[in-house]
C-alpha cells in the first residue's frame, strides 16, 4: 500500500471525507460507551451543565431588582409597549374554519353510508379515509380490527351505525380528563426549607422548525392578557435568525412584557432571567418560546432538557410543556412527540394549521400511544385565531 | 432520510433472496409489505397505489433471469419504478438570456421558504453567479429581518420595502436590473392553498416578475396533504420544481414521491439543516438508490469536491494510508470535513454506516468539534506529532489553555489512538476493497464506485470500537462528542464568533 494509491487528489477527498466523521463519531461514541460503563461521569457531567447555568444566575443575580431592588430593568428586558388596540380578532370558530377545508372525506363517508350494507370497499374505504386524514396505518387498522368485530358479533348492523360507532370511537380516544391547560398558580408546591418559594409558573413551547411555536406563544400571551393573566415573553430562540424580533412583536401585539438575550446566546439563560424577573414583578406566568429542533438532533434534545431544568428551579415551576404540531404533519409527528415527550416530558399538544385542508390525525395515533392530549388548535395567522380543542369538531372535520 | 423505508425493504427481500423462484404469492407478500411501508412514509395513497400497480404488472408472470435471484429483481423493478416517479433527470438551470433569471418560492407555512432563498442565493453565487434576494413576505413578523440576516450570512444583498408584496417584488426586479444582477430570488409569505385572497396575491407576484423558475417549497415531513397543497400551487402557478427540505430530520420523506408525482416536475433541491451549506441539487436517481439502502456517494463526493481543499485532503489520505496520522493532521483534516456541512449529514450519505453510529453522529455538533480544535490548538507541535508525551502537567497546561478539563484532553487523546488503530486498520486490511475501490469511484465518466467499497471502508473503520457500541449511544452521558449539554465552556468560546469558513456562518451555538 503506498500513497502512489492515492494519486487521483478526488480519491484523497473521498478518503477524508469517510474516513474523519466515520472515525470522529465512532470513537466518540466509545468514549460514551466507556464512559457510560463507569457510572459517574455522566453525572458530573451534567451537574457540570447545571453549574454553568448557575453561572448565567450570577449575571442575573445583578441584574434582577431581587438583588439590588432599585437597580433599572435587565438591560435584556423590553418594556411593553401601551397594548395596541388591535382590532379585537374576530374569535376564531372552529367548524367555520374547518367547514372550508372539508369535503374530501365525506365523501368517502358518504359512500360508505349511501350503500346501505357492509361490504369490502366499506372497508376499504374507511381505511382510505383515515390513511388520507394521515391516522397512520397502525392506528387505522387497531380502529378498524375493533369495528369489524363489532360488526361480526352483531353489535354494529349497517354503514351508517358503522360510521358512528367509528366517530364514536375517535371522539372517546381524544376526550380525556387532561386536555385543559394548567391554571395559573394553582398547584404550587409548599415552600420547601431553604428554597425559594415557587411564584412563576412556566409554559414551554416546543416543538420542531418551522410548526407555530412563537405564532402560539403570541396567541397564548394575547388570549391570557385579555383575559387579566399578566404574562412575561422568554424570547428563547436565541438561534433563528430575527426569532427575537418576531417574538417582540407578538408582545407588543398582546400587550405582554418580553425578556430577549443575545443572539445566539444561551437560551437556558434567557429563560432563567425571564422568570427571575417575573418573579420580581409579581407575574405569575412566563412563557417561553423556545427554537424549532428536529427531534433526532441529539444535542438540541440535550439543551432543551437543559432549558426545561433551569425553568423549573424555584421560583420557577413549569406547569406545562406543550409540543407544537403542524397539522400538514405525517407519521414523523408521532416519532415527535415520543421523543420530545420523553426528553421533557410533554403535557400536552398544539396542533397547529388546521385552518388548511391537512387533517391532524397523527394526533389520533400520538394520544392512543402516548396518552398525549391535544390542548389547543391553532386555526390561523392572528392573535385570536386560537381555540381549545373540541374532539367531536376534530372527528367531524377528520371526516 | 429514507432510511425507515430501506429497512424495510431490506427486511421483505431479504426473505425472498435464496429462493429459486418467484411465486404469485411472493410477490402479494412483497406488495402488501411496501403498501405499508410507503403509506407509513407517507407517501400519498393514490401514489401507493399506482406505484404497487406497476410494480406488480412487472413482477407478476416475470420471466426469472439465471442471472438474478429473485429478489434482485424485485429489487431492480422496485427502483426503476422508484426512479420513474422520482423523476428521470436533475434539473439543470438554464439562465435567462436577457438577465436577470428570476425564481420566486412559495409554500405553506413554515416550510423553510426564507431559509431556502437564501440557501439558494449562496448556490447561485457559487455558481459563479451575482444574485439579488427580495424579501416579498410582508406578513409574517420579522421575515424581512430574518431574511435579511440570512442574506448577511451568504453574502447576498436583500432588497425590501414596507409597500405591498406585489410592489415589492416589481421593484425588486427593477432593483436588480439597476444593479445588474443577473439572478433575483423572491421569498414569499406562507399561505394556506385554499386561502383564495394569499393564492390571487402570489399569482399576482408571478405575474408581474415573470419567473424563469417557481419552485414549491415543501417540507419532508409532509403527510398526506402533501398532494393537494401541490395540486393547488400547480394550478394556480405553474410550477417548475420542488424544494424538498429538512431531510436532516428522519422522516421517511415519502412526500418526495407524492409531490414529484403530481406536479410532474423535478424535485430540484434538497435542504438538509439549517446550515446555508446544508443544501444541494436533487439527484432522483441517486434518492432511490438511497430508498433501497446504497446510500447517496455521488452527493458526498460532489460535497466534498466543492469545498475541500484537494491538496490538503491529498496529504491526509496520504497519511492515513501511510498509518502516519498524527493529530496535527486530524486537525487540518477536520477542518476540511468541516467545510462539508454537518457531520451527521455526511454520515447519512456514506453507504454502510450502521444505524447507531449515524444516530450517534447527530450529537456531533459546531460544539464538540469546536472543543476538539481547541483542545489540539492548545498543544504544542511536539505534542501533536507524538501525543505520548504529554504527560499530568502538560494534560493541564493543555486543560487551561483550551478552556476543557483534563478529562476532556485525556478522552480526546484516546480517542485519537483508537481513531489511529482504525486508520490502520483501514490502510492495510482494507487497502484493496475500499481504497482499491475509491481509485476507480470518480473514474470520470467511469463506472461509479461501488457503493459496497465505500461500506466497506466505513465497516472497517467503525471495526470492533463499533460492535461494542450497544444500544442506545446517543443520550448517554456526555463526551466531547455526544450530549451536548455538557461541552458548555467550548460552546461558550465559540461565541466569541470566529467567522465560519465557507459559509460566512457565525457559529453561535451548537447546530
Ligand atoms: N395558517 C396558519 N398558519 C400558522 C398557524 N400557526 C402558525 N402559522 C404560521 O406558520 C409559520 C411558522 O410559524 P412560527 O410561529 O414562526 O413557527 P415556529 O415553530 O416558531 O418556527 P421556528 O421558530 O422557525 O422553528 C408562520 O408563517 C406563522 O404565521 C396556524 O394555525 N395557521
Ligand atoms: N432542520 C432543518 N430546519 C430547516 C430546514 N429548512 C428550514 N428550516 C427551519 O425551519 C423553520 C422555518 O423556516 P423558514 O425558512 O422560516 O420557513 P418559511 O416560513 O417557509 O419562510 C426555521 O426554523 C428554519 O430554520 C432544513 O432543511 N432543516
Ligand atoms: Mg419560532
Ligand atoms: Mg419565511
Amino acid at each position: 500500500m503506498d500513497a502512489a494509491l492515492v494519486t487521483a487528489a478526488s480519491d484523497a477527498l473521498i478518503a477524508v471525507a469517510v474516513a474523519v466523521p466515520v472515525c470522529l463519531v465512532a470513537g466518540g461514541v466509545a468514549i460514551a460507551t466507556r464512559r457510560r460503563g463507569r457510572g459517574t461521569d455522566g453525572a458530573a457531567r451534567s451537574d457540570g451543565a447545571d453549574a454553568e447555568v448557575a453561572g448565567a444566575g450570577r449575571m442575573t443575580a445583578v441584574l434582577t431588582p431581587r438583588a439590588t431592588p432599585e437597580v433599572a430593568p435587565a438591560p435584556t428586558a423590553e418594556p411593553a409597549p401601551p397594548p395596541t388596540p388591535e382590532p379585537e380578532a374576530e374569535p376564531a370558530s372552529y367548524r367555520g374554519r374547518l367547514g372550508k377545508a372539508r369535503g374530501l372525506l365525506s365523501g368517502y363517508l358518504g359512500a360508505v353510508r349511501a350503500k346501505g350494507r357492509i361490504d369490502a370497499t366499506t372497508w376499504d374505504d374507511l381505511e382510505e379515509a383515515l390513511i388520507r386524514a394521515d391516522v397512520g396505518v397502525g392506528a387505522t387498522d387497531a380502529l378498524l380490527d375493533d369495528l369489524r368485530g363489532r360488526v361480526k358479533s352483531g353489535e354494529i348492523d349497517g354503514p351508517d351505525a358503522l360510521v358512528e360507532s367509528l366517530k364514536g370511537d375517535l371522539v372517546a380516544m381524544l376526550t380525556t380528563d387532561g386536555s385543559g391547560l394548567a391554571v395559573v398558580g394553582a398547584d404550587r408546591p409548599g415552600p420547601v426549607e431553604g428554597e425559594t418559594a415557587r411564584t412563576v409558573d412556566v409554559w414551554l413551547f416546543v416543538g420542531v422548525n418551522g410548526v407555530g411555536k412563537t405564532t402560539t406563544v403570541g396567541k397564548v400571551a394575547t388570549r391570557l392578557t385579555r383575559a387579566g393573566t399578566p404574562v412575561l415573553l422568554a424570547a428563547g430562540d436565541t438561534f433563528r435568525a430575527a426569532a427575537g424580533e418576531q417574538l417582540s412583536l407578538w408582545a407588543e401585539r398582546s400587550g405582554a412584557d418580553i425578556v430577549r438575550g443575545a443572539e445566539g446566546g444561551d437560551p437556558s439563560s434567557v429563560v432563567f432571567d425571564a422568570v427571575q424577573r417575573a418573579a420580581a414583578k409579581g407575574q405569575p406566568l412566563v412563557l417561553a418560546d423556545t427554537a424549532g429542533r428536529l427531534h433526532n438532533k441529539v444535542n438540541l434534545i440535550e439543551e432543551l432538557k437543559k432549558i426545561r431544568r433551569v425553568s423549573d428551579r424555584p421560583p420557577g415551576h413549569v406547569t406545562e410543556v406543550l409540543l407544537v404540531l403542524d397539522a400538514t404533519t405525517g407519521q414523523n409527528g408521532l416519532a415527535q412527540a415520543k421523543v420530545f415527550l420523553d426528553a421533557v416530558d410533554v403535557s400536552g399538544v398544539v396542533l397547529t394549521k388546521l385552518d388548511g385542508t391537512a387533517k391532524g390525525g397523527i394526533v389520533v395515533a400520538i394520544q392512543r400511544e402516548l396518552g398525549l392530549p391535544v390542548k389547543l388548535v391553532g386555526l390561523g395567522e392572528g392573535p385570536g385565531d386560537l381555540v381549545d380543542f373540541d374532539p367531536e369538531a376534530f372527528v367531524d372535520a377528520l371526516f | 432520510m429514507f432510511e425507515s423505508l430501506t429497512d424495510r425493504f431490506d427486511g421483505i427481500l431479504t426473505r425472498l433472496r435464496g429462493r429459486g423462484r418467484l411465486t404469485e404469492a411472493d410477490v402479494d407478500e412483497v406488495l402488501r409489505e411496501i403498501r405499508t411501508a410507503l403509506l407509513e412514509a407517507d407517501v400519498e395513497i393514490g401514489v401507493v397505489r399506482k406505484f404497487t400497480t406497476a410494480v406488480r404488472d412487472r413482477c407478476v408472470g416475470l420471466e426469472l433471469s439465471q442471472s438474478l435471484s429473485p429478489g434482485q429483481q424485485v429489487i431492480k423493478i422496485v427502483n426503476e419504478e422508484l426512479v420513474a416517479i422520482l423523476g428521470g433527470e436533475t434539473l439543470q438551470i438554464r439562465y435567462a438570456s436577457r438577465p436577470p433569471t428570476v425564481i420566486l418560492l412559495a409554500g405553506l407555512q413554515g416550510s423553510g421558504k426564507t431559509t431556502a432563498s437564501a440557501k439558494l442565493a449562496r448556490w447561485f453565487k457559487q455558481q459563479g453567479r451575482n444574485p439579488l434576494l427580495v424579501g416579498a413576505d410582508l406578513q409574517r413578523p420579522a421575515a424581512v429581518e430574518q431574511l435579511q440576516v440570512l442574506g448577511g450570512q451568504a453574502g447576498v444583498t436583500v432588497f425590501s420595502e414596507a409597500t405591498d408584496p406585489v410592489a415589492v417584488a416589481t421593484a425588486g426586479l427593477e432593483e436588480a436590473k439597476r444593479l445588474g444582477r443577473d439572478v433575483l430570488i423572491v421569498d414569499t409569505a406562507g399561505r394556506l392553498s385554499i386561502d383564495e385572497e394569499l393564492m390571487d396575491e402570489i399569482r399576482d407576484i408571478s405575474g408581474s416578475v415573470r419567473p424563469d423558475y417557481t419552485f414549491l417549497v415543501i417540507d419532508a415531513m409532509t403527510g398526506q396533504d402533501a398532494v393537494s397543497t401541490a395540486e393547488a400551487f400547480h394550478a394556480a402557478l405553474t410550477l417548475d420544481g420542488v424544494i424538498l427540505t429538512k431531510l436532516d430530520g428522519d422522516a421517511r420523506g415519502g412526500a418526495a414521491l407524492s409531490v414529484k408525482e403530481v406536479v410532474g416536475r423535478p424535485i430540484a433541491f434538497a435542504s438538509t439543516g439549517e446550515k446555508l451549506d446544508d443544501f444541494d441539487q436533487f439527484h432522483p436517481d441517486r434518492m432511490a438508490d438511497r430508498i433501497l439502502g446504497m446510500g447517496d456517494v455521488l452527493s458526498l463526493i460532489e460535497q466534498a469536491e466543492r469545498t475541500m481543499d484537494q491538496d490538503v485532503a491529498t496529504k491526509g489520505a496520504a497519511a492515513i494510508i501511510e498509518g502516519r496520522f498524527t493529530l496535527e493532521d486530524f486537525l487540518e483534516q477536520l477542518q476540511q470535513v468541516e467545510k462539508m456541512g454537518s457531520i451527521s449529514g455526511m454520515m447519512s450519505l456514506i453507504p454502510g454506516v450502521s444505524k447507531d453510529l449515524k444516530r450517534a453522529s447527530e450529537s456531533v455538533g459546531d460544539s464538540q468539534i469546536g472543543q476538539v480544535k481547541a483542545i489540539i490548538f492548545s498543544m504544542t507541535p511536539r505534542e501533536r506529532t507524538d501525543p505520548s508525551i504529554i504527560d499530568g502537567g502538560r494534560r493541564v497546561r493543555i486543560a487551561n489553555g483550551s478552556g476543557t478539563t483534563t478529562a476532556d484532553v485525556n478522552a480526546l487523546l484516546k480517542q485519537f489512538k483508537d481513531m489511529q488503530k482504525m486508520m490502520k486498520g483501514f490502510g492495510k486490511g482494507g487497502m484493496g476493497g475500499a481504497l482499491g475501490g475509491l481509485g476507480g469511484l470518480l473514474g470520470r465518466g467511469g463506472p461509479k464506485m461501488s457503493p459496497q467499497a465505500m461500506s466497506d471502508m466505513a465497516s472497517q473503520m467503525g471495526g470492533s470500537d463499533l460492535a461494542a457500541l450497544g444500544a442506545g449511544a446517543p443520550g448517554g452521558p456526555a463526551s466531547p462528542f455526544t450530549g451536548a449539554g455538557g461541552g458548555s465552556k467550548a460552546a461558550k468560546k465559540g461565541k466569541g464568533g470566529k467567522k465560519g469558513k465557507g459559509g460566512g456562518r457565525v457559529t453561535p451555538k451548537s447546530r
